[in-house]
């Protein structure tokens, strides 16, 4: 069946088998492996993208399913080699260890900022409970997102703030 | 995991999705926001040669107010749920247990309609419905019939659809701002409830009690609610809520350890509720 979906911007058309699961379009018919295959049981979130600005669990949703939706990748969000808010906010604060969940992890993170205005350490934590972290290295993620929202509240696409603390 | 292949159709309204089950039958699944049948599908234990893709349908997406109930769309959002100003005021076990089913993502996707079709004993939102007493309206090619929450949940996996018809409506009673619990007990955040309990104490729709995982459907734990119609105090009342219940055995737990968890979430859910107080 013939899809049409735009992906980080731009419009991608392509003649799928309904099967394909949207991760695995997105990873192997488009070449976009920032996204990654965790669990594959709509558990552990490394598969997270945005379809239509809101997370979604890459591995459970079939690719017909996205036809005609907009969705953003782990490589759409910077600008201009800019990094966005939530991903300079990961690096600054240090909020990975392997890896191998980060992109999920910060695809969730935007979107929980995205939909709520007041987070709070305990809201973070819940906000992120589709995202494991195998790595057990929650702390500095959770810091991550804090430190953005300490340093816009809603954060604009392309504006990196320094969240305090920066730079350590 | 690759699901088997099969057939997707995109129905483009209710009838159109009517008429193909009417076409392909027993072959078919409907699919809304596949956060219960695609992880089936992936695992093998579920391949229906046909799947009939009715998440489009954004005229079964909706929340409105219908005088003594709230009525539901199928197709609307446990995010949609969750967020009602509506739900919350009017019928807020329902609003607050939307909002715990799997995370963010599944509840981005997941639908109240598909959730209860697919009727897995395990699920929180069937208690919630099954406690509430709410009313589920099924669309087939006769028109649409009515059936109560309680004759619903038929067998494992099993409802009361039947193969030609489509759930479009679900109805909760309004409560009168009595009181209300929903226990789960679970491991980990994202799963589902070991046991759970859904407890509402209300002047206008009495005292309901439902039971998650302890048998092959959603339960109501009628003997908790005989117990306290005849006047037994909640705590006693709370140690019949195995009764006539059938708990499964998983890596989670066994059927003793679960027959435990019920009795004491059913005591947690009935003081939460305030059954110990007067109704309303």
């Amino acid at each position: 069946m013939e899809i049409s979906v735009s992906v980080n911007g731009a419009t991608a058309t392509h003649d799928v088998d309904p099967r394909l699961l949207l991760v695995f379009y997105l990873r192997d018919v488009l070449g976009l492996t920032g996204t990654k295959v965790g669990c594959d049981t709509t558990s552990c979130g490394a598969c997270t993208v945005l379809l239509d600005g809101e997370s979604v669990k890459s591995c459970t949703v079939l690719a017909v399913q996205a036809d005609g939706g907009a969705i953003t990748t782990i490589e759409g969000l910077a600008i201009d080699g800019r990094l966005h808010p939530v991903q300079q906010a990961f690096h600054d604060q240090h909020g990975l260890q392997c890896g191998y969940c980060t992109a999920g992890m910060v695809m969730a993170a935007v979107s929980l900022i995205d939909q709520e205005r007041d987070l709070t350490e305990a809201t973070v934590r819940e906000g992120l409970e589709g995202n494991l972290c195998r790595c057990t290295g929650y702390h500095n993620i959770v810091r991550a997102v804090l430190a953005v929202l300490g340093g816009s509240r809603r954060p604009c696409r392309g504006d990196t703030p320094r969240p305090p603390g920066a730079g350590r | 995991m690759i699901p088997a292949a099969f057939d997707y159709l995109r129905a483009g309204s209710a009838d159109e999705a009517l008429s193909l089950l009417a076409e392909h039958g027993d072959d078919a699944k409907l699919l809304a926001g596949g956060h219960s049948l695609l992880p089936l599908m992936k695992l093998r234990l579920a391949s229906p040669a046909v799947l009939i893709d009715v998440g489009r349908l954004t005229d079964l997406s909706y929340i409105r107010d219908g005088g003594d109930h709230v009525a539901i769309g199928a197709l609307t959002r446990h995010r949609d749920l969750e967020r009602s100003a509506l739900l919350g005021s009017e019928v807020p076990i329902l609003a607050h247990v939307a909002g715990l089913v799997g995370d963010p993502q599944v509840r981005h996707r997941g639908t109240i309609g598909g959730s209860l079709a697919h009727a897995d004993p395990a699920s929180d939102l069937p208690a919630v419905v099954l406690a509430l007493g709410g009313t589920l309206v099924a669309r087939g090619p006769g028109g649409e019939r009515e059936i109560p929450a309680r004759q619903f949940f038929c067998g494992f996996l099993e409802s009361a659809l039947h193969a030609d018809e489509m759930l479009t409506e679900i109805r909760v009673p309004k409560m009168s701002g009595g009181g209300w619990s929903y226990q789960k007990f679970n491991r980990r955040a994202i799963d589902w409830a070991i046991v759970g309990v859904a407890a509402v104490h209300d002047r206008a729709l009495g005292t309901g009690i439902a039971l998650v995982n302890m048998g092959p459907t959603p339960l109501r734990a009628t003997a908790v609610e005989e117990a306290l119609a005849a006047g037994a105090p909640a705590a006693e009342a709370a140690s019949a809520a195995d009764d006539a219940t059938e708990p499964p055995s998983d890596l989670n737990a066994g059927p003793e350890y679960r027959r435990h968890l019920a009795r004491v979430l059913v005591r947690r859910a009935l003081d939460e509720a305030g059954v110990s107080v007067a109704a309303g």
